[in-house]
């Protein structure tokens, strides 16, 4: 793909990743738990991924986490999700060179990592392992949101692949 | 490049599915029936153990003696009532009272966990 090209769809996957991120912060996805979403942004990462490029995504997920963080969030909430974030994509990229799976596992994978990445550093900043406690349902929300984001993804990759083709 | 969803797929699915669900009832038996106190740490240090069973009104204060967080214990249930955070969600997480249930206030790093004052969670656990 040419550069051009290039960066204007990574200007239009940047847009759609914030209003992804704002629709989020619209929906009350509460279970008393702090830090479940639906994960609507990382459909656009996992697009990214798979028809533009590698860095060219982490590129996308940082930068829509440091924006969407200044909007909808605080500097709190960017280091949160900078480390499930950061986490997550490591995860999907290793899955996705394997070569051997569907976006759909390369998602759930993605979302597991991602709260696994975030209640970690919860746990270092609050400098206790109490929160811990969280980790069922954090895994079991990731295994669930990761597989309904993959199977959005893996429709979405069918029917947008032609337009990546050169 | 792009692979459909076939048997490696099935097979990885199914085994993190089983272990999200093994962690689950693992970490279902390790919450008791019901704690006695509650224990506020913040950033990992030991700031007080309150009884459940009395009806009271904590003001967690910061280094400088601020007042950052309210934990208010009713009925035999704690939740955070006050927090001086932007975002609230430790006001918003429920009522805790089974034991090693917790709630956390990432921005002033206060976790309050209920738990057995005659006992350890963990030692009780045990048995």
């Amino acid at each position: 793909m040419e550069w051009g090209k290039k960066t204007a769809y990574l200007g239009v996957f940047l847009a759609i990743a914030l209003i992804c991120s704002y629709i989020e912060t619209l929906i009350p996805f509460q279970f008393g738990i702090p830090g479940i979403k639906l994960g609507l942004t990382n459909i656009v990462v996992i697009l990214a991924l798979y028809l533009i490029g590698t860095g060219e995504a982490f590129l996308l997920s940082m930068l829509r986490i440091a924006l969407s963080g200044l909007l909808f969030g605080n500097l709190f909430s960017v280091a949160y999700s900078a480390a499930g974030g950061i986490l997550s994509f490591l995860v999907m990229l290793l899955l996705k060179k394997t070569d051997k799976f569907s976006c759909i596992s390369v998602s759930v994978a993605g979302g597991i990592s991602h709260n696994i990445g975030q209640i970690l550093l919860a746990a270092v900043i609050v400098n206790s392992f109490h929160i811990m406690y969280y980790i069922p349902v954090l895994l079991l929300a990731g295994l669930i949101t990761g597989f309904l984001i993959g199977l959005l993804s893996q429709e979405m990759i069918v029917r947008l692949s032609g337009l990546f083709k050169k | 490049m792009r692979r459909r969803f076939g048997k490696n797929d099935r097979i990885f699915i199914g085994i993190l599915a089983v272990v999200c669900v093994l962690v689950f009832f693992a970490f279902r038996m390790l919450q008791g029936p019901g704690g006695s106190s509650v224990t506020v740490t913040r950033d990992g240090e030991v700031y007080g153990t309150y009884s459940l069973s009395q009806d009271q009104r904590i003001e967690i204060t910061d280094e400088e003696g601020k007042v950052t967080n309210v934990l208010m214990i009713e009925d035999g249930k704690a939740s955070m009532t006050e927090a001086d955070c932007p975002d609230k969600l430790c006001v918003h997480q429920k009522a805790i009272s089974a034991e090693n249930e917790n709630i956390v206030c990432l921005p002033n790093r206060i976790v309050v966990t209920v738990t057995d004052s005659a006992e350890d969670g963990f030692d009780a656990m045990a048995q």
